[in-house]
């Protein structure tokens, strides 16, 4: 079979651009198309909310290839255009202008968007800030003015970043988190407890189980917090940290079966033939467990993955996940998923700031948060990758030598 | 700008130009380096940008800090005393004509 359609990657992020390097890597010389909502080429969007933001990153740095590497490769680049609508059976897709595109097959890596407060509790004001695309970040960054208010709703990873960023560049900034502690949904107490003190040391307020009831602004902009225990804080500012959406309306529009995300089986495959999906927006079977992943690790292994899925064969996907997050001089680590855990190996570092807490499900290590500490991450990930059983207690003894049992 | 010389697998070259204070990971991807992939934009989470200084450039690249000494202990190819990050080089005038070997990441 001949197919002169091109293949259609729907979503110009990490996991399109990934698929598209892959595409091009197998040996697929085909037309390659990537349509992307945004005005701007593939870039990485983890500085947004770190250097870029702060501005010591120059926004050029940020993309992930150069314009002339497209041309190079023959991929067309079709962006600041939406796809409105998908004709899974047909093989077609439209965009705003109105625009009809064929494909042979299509990846949607739609990926995902941030939770906003409602409007009736003052989501709408302006200076409420999400970040998550270029244009969130160079919006905020002439907002971060020394002294000013900055009021951080979420205390998770994203939030923290966002109030580390601020804190150094002399903003006031209170992090209100409404669960009992910060990182509830993605961290233990200990990495919790850690970032605590990081930021309490920086001048940070932390108010745990504290939740919002309002934001009130003065002449449609942000005034002040209205917490749920009558608190008022003054805010000039503030940044909404409270988890994102997989994008998939365009996918269950196309009668594609999507729950909490796209959903995919091992080969990015999505429930409707020809068409797969890869990044924040699918979701897959993950050590028998349905899962999303929002990472860079994710958008990249499950983007090249769903090139080699977009040609043919390939084994199921089975990631070994790995995070990070940069706040002041400490730089996070994870390796693995905690997902399921039942206890905890705190392991001292050899450094000021550092330490690593060691995930695991009975005897089973499962994932690891490294701060400052590279050499537990890259080992712990060894040993994951291994599956090699680990003894807590060598674990928990700092004179224990990790290369020795990683190996 | 200085000029950086990349030696793949099978022996080919590229070369480039690289602003200077600008990361060998970087560039590297900015010319179609093939292997050098840096996964985690140069922040020192992965080891996806490992390459082999050249001996003769080797008393000016320097030697890996802590945190990407111990990062060398995940690369996929093997570690060798010539090992580095390339992300943790920047380019400076001084390296003008240095020589990377690439290995298979």
């Amino acid at each position: 079979m001949t197919m002169t359609a091109p293949i259609i990657l729907v979503g110009a992020g990490q996991a399109s651009a990934s698929c598209a390097a892959k595409l091009r890597a197998l040996g697929y010389d085909g037309a390659l198309t990537i349509i992307g909502d945004e005005p701007a080429a593939p870039y990485q969007r983890p500085p947004l909310s770190k250097k870029y933001v702060s501005g010591e990153l120059a926004r050029e740095r940020l993309f992930i290839r150069p314009l002339s590497w497209y041309a190079e490769q023959r991929i067309e680049l079709r962006l600041g255009t939406r796809v409105v609508k998908l004709d899974a059976a047909g093989h077609r897709v439209t965009l705003a202008d109105g625009t009809n595109l064929s494909f042979s097959r299509l990846l949607l890596a739609t990926g995902s968007t941030p939770r906003r407060l409602p409007a009736e509790i003052g989501g709408n004001l302006a200076n409420v800030f999400t970040i998550r695309n270029l244009a969130d970040a160079d919006t905020i960054a002439p907002a971060l003015i020394p002294g000013a208010n900055l009021l951080v709703i979420g205390g998770g990873y994203i939030g923290l970043e966002a109030a580390a960023v601020a804190a150094q560049k002399g903003l006031d900034v209170t992090v209100i988190e409404m669960a009992d502690r910060i990182l509830q949904r993605v961290a233990a107490a200990p990495t919790a407890d850690f970032f605590r003190t990081l930021h309490q040391s920086h001048g940070v307020t932390i108010r745990e189980a504290t939740g919002l009831a309002e934001l009130v602004g003065k002449d449609g902009r942000l005034s002040s917090a209205r917490l749920k225990d009558g608190t008022i804080l003054p805010a000039d500012l503030a940044i909404v940290g409270i988890g994102i959406l997989p994008n998939d309306d365009l996918a269950q529009a196309a009668g594609i079966a999507v729950e909490s995300g796209i959903l995919v089986d091992g080969k990015c495959r999505t429930s409707v033939p020809d068409i797969f999906a890869a990044g924040d927006c699918a979701n897959f079977t993950w050590r028998g467990q349905r899962t999303r992943l929002e990472s860079v690790q994710n958008a990249i292994d499950q983007g090249e993955h769903a090139a080699a899925c977009l040609l043919g064969e390939a084994p199921d996907y089975d990631p070994v996940p790995w995070f990070w997050s940069d706040q002041y001089e400490v730089k996070l680590q994870i390796a693995g998923l905690n997902r399921g855990y039942d206890s905890t190996v705190l392991r001292p570092g050899k450094r000021p700031l550092s330490q690593s807490i060691w995930y695991f499900r009975g005897d089973t290590l499962i994932a690891i948060d490294a701060m400052n500490d590279a050499l537990a991450y890259a080992l712990g990930k060894k040993m994951l990758e291994s599956g090699k059983p680990v003894a807590k207690a060598a674990i928990a003894d700092p004179a224990s030598d990790l290369k020795a049992l990683a190996s | 700008m200085p000029k950086v010389t990349w030696v793949l697998g099978d022996g080919r070259e590229i070369s480039a130009n690289v602003a200077v204070g600008h990361n060998l990971m970087e560039a590297a991807v900015a010319n179609n380096v093939p292997d050098v992939i840096g996964e985690c934009g140069g922040c020192l989470s992965c080891a996806t940008c490992h390459v082999y200084v050249d001996p003769a450039w080797a008393a000016k690249t320097g030697k890996p800090a802590e945190m990407e000494n111990d990062m060398l202990e995940i690369t996929t190819a093997e570690r060798r005393e010539l090992s580095r990050l390339s992300c943790q080089i920047l380019a400076t005038e001084e390296l003008d004509g240095l020589i990377l070997h690439v290995p298979h990441n």
